[in-house]
Formats: structure tokens, sequence, C-alpha cells
């Protein structure tokens, strides 16, 4: 079905930082203006997703061209899951920095950049061209190097470069794979090479290609080998910043590698064995980085990493029940990982550093704030009613039915010592009394109280959030059974874009 | 650098250099130019001003900070993007009058998200170039 408010969401992004553009270095009109913006934002992708629950897939010609020669938008119900839990992320992201962050960062542009970002990923999400795709990517990267410098301190210059590097990298390889894409189909729109690559007689070709876009991807979402520039460039920007990296930048990769391996390469036995060997070690090397961390910012970086292996395990056995487990994983991800940043941010308010041998004593004087941040991170480890649980259920039944015991241990493992580490986390910085001698310095106490309620609010609401993913887990599984059902036979995706042409 | 040469043939070439940037954003449609390609060409002609003049006499002949221009290209490129769809078309369709006007020739919406291409050029490209001129 053509829909002509697919982009909508993207617009509203767009308008929202245009219009703090114009309020340039009015920090507080940019705030109410980013929370207005971020909040219209949610119930459009709200509104989006109803559509596409109740009229399927929904596709929109850009410029009139029809497909496969214009740029196409697609809103499938991956694509407007993603662009929902984004907006969701967006909404308590912009609350927790308009009171989380610096007043010099906002005055150099902090907010029309966060929304140039969060613009960039809806259109990766929604957009069915794969140069579009690609155009996007070049929005998110360029949008997060600012966000990543802004500021200038050294330590986070000195991040920025591995992370530019390795993002530039990985933007180089992505591209060369187009380009030959290109050269050997003659076509852009997605749904258009699902088609003609099957035509390919020359499969080798298809397969080294194949091999440009999981380097790229790979970079992009951090798996093992190519993981090293997470964990040393995501704790240097402000908590509110390392939230939107670490919740959504590398699950644009997973997005991505869901898409293109579901419609353009399904994977074989060697592009499988490959993901697979991968996911193990990224769980292992994430796992291990975890362990033995003391600043949060950096132990959450490594289990990023770690839990990034999870799924894209689930893309290796490219089975119904394995996508249905890597998606519900993505979409518990987002929330959780977004929200654990915020949490960071919030403990550094609280106890004025991130080092967790240096910090105590929060449940002792924090009780309630300090149970809300337990439901996070019991989530995260995954204890049966919340929502880490499910997806492990699914991942494990097809690892065991596969026969993919490598797997299925590098589970156990990654769980485990997430399991760890979360508890010793929580045994250091909430049970334990503060080291003696050490002075800590809280920055939470002297606030105004409408300011601790922002500061706590956004982290609230992402509970709720994990919170009903995990207690209506049936809703999730049905929407999770609706994509991986998509993913599988992309039929229903190439007819929505090539089969609509208006005769 | 003070030179008359340069500074005489500056005032002459300023106001011909944009107009020529003028010319080459109206001509982008169908042919080489377009927004992109104008907005240098005249942000090269501040630049030689600058060369000419020195920075702050350049900033103030432009009065405004070159900034500003950001979000006012932006609104009038997003403003043409999104026209189509209060007609119900798609985003991005081209909008155009059905009589060409005299001189500037036929006029679609095209042309208004090239001239927000336009602006956001010379305001993006000058403040990179006075930001490092004013630095030193």
């Amino acid at each position: 079905m053509i829909d002509n408010h697919i982009l909508a969401p993207i617009f509203v992004q767009l308008f929202t930082a245009i219009l703090q553009l114009m309020f340039w270095r009015k920090t507080l009109t940019q705030r109410y203006l980013s929370v207005g913006g971020s909040l219209i934002g949610l119930m459009v992708a709200f509104r989006l997703f109803g559509r596409v629950q109740e009229s399927g897939i929904l596709t929109l010609n850009s410029a009139n061209w029809d497909a496969p020669f214009g740029i196409v938008f697609v809103a499938d119900t991956l694509s407007v899951t993603l662009v929902l839990l984004t907006s969701i992320a967006c909404f308590a992201v912009s609350i927790f920095s308009s009171v989380g962050l610096s007043r010099q960062r906002m005055l150099y542009g902090y907010f029309p950049i966060f929304h140039f970002l969060i613009m960039g990923l809806h259109g990766a999400f929604l957009t069915g061209d794969i140069f579009n795709l690609y155009v996007y990517f070049e929005v998110i990267i360029i949008s997060s190097f600012v966000l990543m410098t802004l500021g200038g301190r050294k330590a986070q210059l000195e991040g920025a470069v591995k992370y530019m590097a390795m993002n530039i990298l990985a933007s180089m390889f992505f591209l060369t794979g187009i380009g030959i894409l290109y050269g050997i189909t003659g076509s852009l729109n997605m749904a258009d090479l699902a088609l003609k690559i099957q035509e390919v007689q020359n499969k080798t070709l298809v397969g080294i290609t194949s091999c440009f876009f999981i380097i790229g991807f790979g970079i992009k979402s951090a798996v093992f080998p190519l993981y090293y520039w997470l964990p040393s460039s995501y704790h240097t920007p402000p908590s509110a910043v390392a939230a939107t990296f670490g919740g959504l930048l590398t699950k644009v990769g997973i997005y991505a590698m869901l898409r293109v391996f579901s419609l353009i390469f399904i994977p074989d036995d060697f592009i499988r064995t490959l993901l697979m060997v991968i996911a193990v070690l990224t769980i292992v090397t994430g796992a291990l980085g975890a362990l033995i961390k003391t600043n949060i910012r950096r132990l959450f970086s490594y289990l990023i990493v770690c839990h990034i292996g999870f799924m894209v395990g689930g893309i290796a056995m490219f089975s119904k029940v394995a996508l249905m487990g890597a998606v519900f994983y993505l979409i518990h991800d987002i929330m959780v990982k977004t929200n654990m940043f915020l949490i960071a941010g919030l403990i550094r308010q609280l106890g004025g550093t991130m080092d967790m041998n240096k910090l105590g004593g929060l449940y002792r004087d924090y009780p309630k704030i300090s149970l809300l941040i337990a439901l996070v991170l019991f989530s995260l480890v995954g204890i049966p009613p919340l929502s880490g649980f499910w997806p492990k259920i699914f991942l494990f039944q097809e690892a065991f039915t596969q026969e993919q015991y490598f797997y299925a241990a590098a589970l156990i493992l990654g769980s485990f010592v997430t399991l760890y580490v979360i508890a010793n986390m929580w045994a250091q910085v909430f049970w334990k009394n503060p080291p003696e001698g050490t002075t800590t310095e809280n920055l939470f106490a002297p606030m105004p109280p409408y300011r601790k309620i922002l500061m706590v609010l956004p982290i609230g609401l992402m509970a709720v959030a994990t919170l009903y993913i995990g207690l209506n887990a049936e809703a999730i599984v049905k929407i999770a059974d609706v994509i991986s059902t998509q993913l599988i036979d992309p039929t229903a995706y190439i007819e929505a874009v090539l089969g609509n042409k208006t005769d | 650098m003070k030179s008359a040469i340069l500074q005489t043939a500056t005032r002459y070439l300023l106001p011909i250099l944009l107009l020529f940037s003028v010319f080459l954003l109206l001509r982008g449609h169908y042919h080489p130019g377009g927004g992109f390609v104008g907005g240098l060409v005249a942000s090269i002609a501040f630049v030689l001003h600058s060369f000419a003049n020195g920075t702050e006499n350049t900033m103030k002949i432009l009065r405004y900070k070159p900034l500003s221009l950001l979000p006012i290209g932006l609104a009038i490129s997003t403003a043409a993007v999104t026209l189509p769809l209060l007609l119900d078309l798609p985003p991005m369709t081209g909008l155009w009058l059905e009589e060409p006007i005299p001189v500037i020739g036929m006029i679609g919406s095209s042309l208004f998200f090239d001239l927000g291409v336009y602006l956001v050029v010379i305001g993006v490209v000058l403040t990179i170039l006075f930001t490092i001129a004013l630095n030193d």
C-alpha cells in the first residue's frame, strides 16, 4: 500500500532540528523544543506502528518515481518497531539531557545535532534503497562525530579519533560493497536486488560482495575482531550521548545485517559458519572484557559487545525461531542499553565518579532510586519474568535444534558473566559502604526538586517500557513472529515495493 | 594582505561573482550548475573580499553571522521537500508553475530546494573559513 506519510517521523526530527538552529544559543528554548519534538515524534511513531499493524507493509515512492527507479521508503513491521523504540529512547534521552548536560555543550549545538542523529536513525530504518541506507549511515556517523567531540576534552578527542577511523573504514567497505553490487546487478533498490541477485551466474562474486557487507556492518555493530573501538570510545562522551550511542548506534548495524542478509544475500553454509564463529568469539571476548573493568561505563561497553554476539548468532542460525530470538533480543536490548547508560549518568551525579571502587552506599542513601535501577539491571541479566529472559529461550531452543553447541555454551557463558558483573556492580556500588577516606562529591542532593525528577523520570519511563516488554512478552513475541516471518519469506516485502506500479 | 590592485578589483568582482552564482543557481536544474556550485562561487566572492579588506570588514558588509543562513536554508529546502504532501503527493515530487517567468524561466519546487542548498553552502563555507581566519 502506498502511504505518503511514512516519512513523518523523519520530518518531525528534521523540523525540530531546524527550529532549534533558529534558536541558536538560547538553550532553554532548545530544551523545550527538544522534549516537545521528541514527544510529537513518539506519537507519530505510535501512529505509524498502528497503521502498519492494521494494513500491512506500507511504501512511499519519493518524488513520485516508481520503484525500482526512484528511492523507495518501506515501512514493514521490523522498520516501524525499530522506529518506535528509537522514538521512545529519543524521548527519554532528550528529557535526561535537558538536565544532565553542561550548558557549554548545549551552547555549541548539542540538541540540533542530536535530532539530526535521530533523523538519520529513522531514515536508515525506513529506507528501501541500499544506497540511501548508506547515506543515512553517513548522516548518523557525521552527527555522532560531533556529539562525541563536543566539549573537546583530551580523552574525548582520543576516543573520537578511534571511533572516526573505524567508522569511516566501515563506510568505505559498505560503499565498495554497494558499488560491486550495482556493477553486477544494475540496481540499488533492495527488493529489486533480491530478485536480480538470484539471476547472477557468478556466485563467487556474490559471496565476496557479501563479505564486504559483513565487514562494514560488523565494524558498525562492534563484533569480534572489529569491536575494540567501542569500549575505548563510549566511556568518554557525556552519559546522555553515550546512551544514544550505546542503545541505538550498534543496533543499526544489526538492523542492516538483518535486512541485507534476509533480503539480498540469503546466508549459505559458509556465511552461516562465518557469522557463527564471529558471534561466539564476540560473546566470549565481550564477556571477558566486562569481567575486569571497574569503570561502570567501560563495563557496560563490553556488555554491549557481548550481547551483540547473541543477536549475530541468531542471524547466523537463520531460521524462524532463531530470528524471533534475535529480533526480540534487539527490542529488549535497545530499551535496556539506553537505560543503562542513563543510569551510569545518574550514578555519576549521585556519587561523583564512575569508578566502582570509589562508589558505595547508594542503596542506603537512595533506596527508591536503587530499586528502580535494580529492575533494569535484572532485566539486562534476564531474571525470568523480565525482558532479557524470553529471547534467550528462542536462541537456546534453536541452538540445540541446529546442534550449535559452541553457541549454546557461549550463550550460557555470556549470561553468567553478565549476571556476575552486574551482581558485583550492585554489591560494590549499592550495598557496600563507601570506602574509607574518600569524600564522595554528591551533585544530586543540591539540585532543585524538579531537576531531580527530570533526571529520574526518563530512567523510570524506560524501565516501564522494559517491564512491559518482559511482563507482556506475548505481545512482543507476536510482533517478533510477524517480523521473522517477513524476514524468512521476503515475497510480501518485494511485492509491496515492486507490485504497486501505478498503472 | 593590503594591495590596492586587489582591493579595487574586488570592488567590481564581488557583484559579478554574486551575479554569476545566481546564474549558476538558476540554470542548475537541467544544465551544469545548481545550488551547491552556486553557493561555493558566492562564498568565494566573500572570501576574496576578506583577502583584500580583512575578515572584519567582510563581516561588516555581511551584517549577519553566516551561521544564521543555515536554519533559513534548511527551512527553505525542507519546505520544498514537504510541500507536495499538502497536495497528497509523495515528498520531493517536483511541482511546477504552468507559465514560465521572464528571465528566470520555469519555476518549480526544486528551485527552492536548490535555493536552500545555496544558502546552506554559503553559511557553512563562510563559517568554517572565517573561524579559521579569525583564530590567527
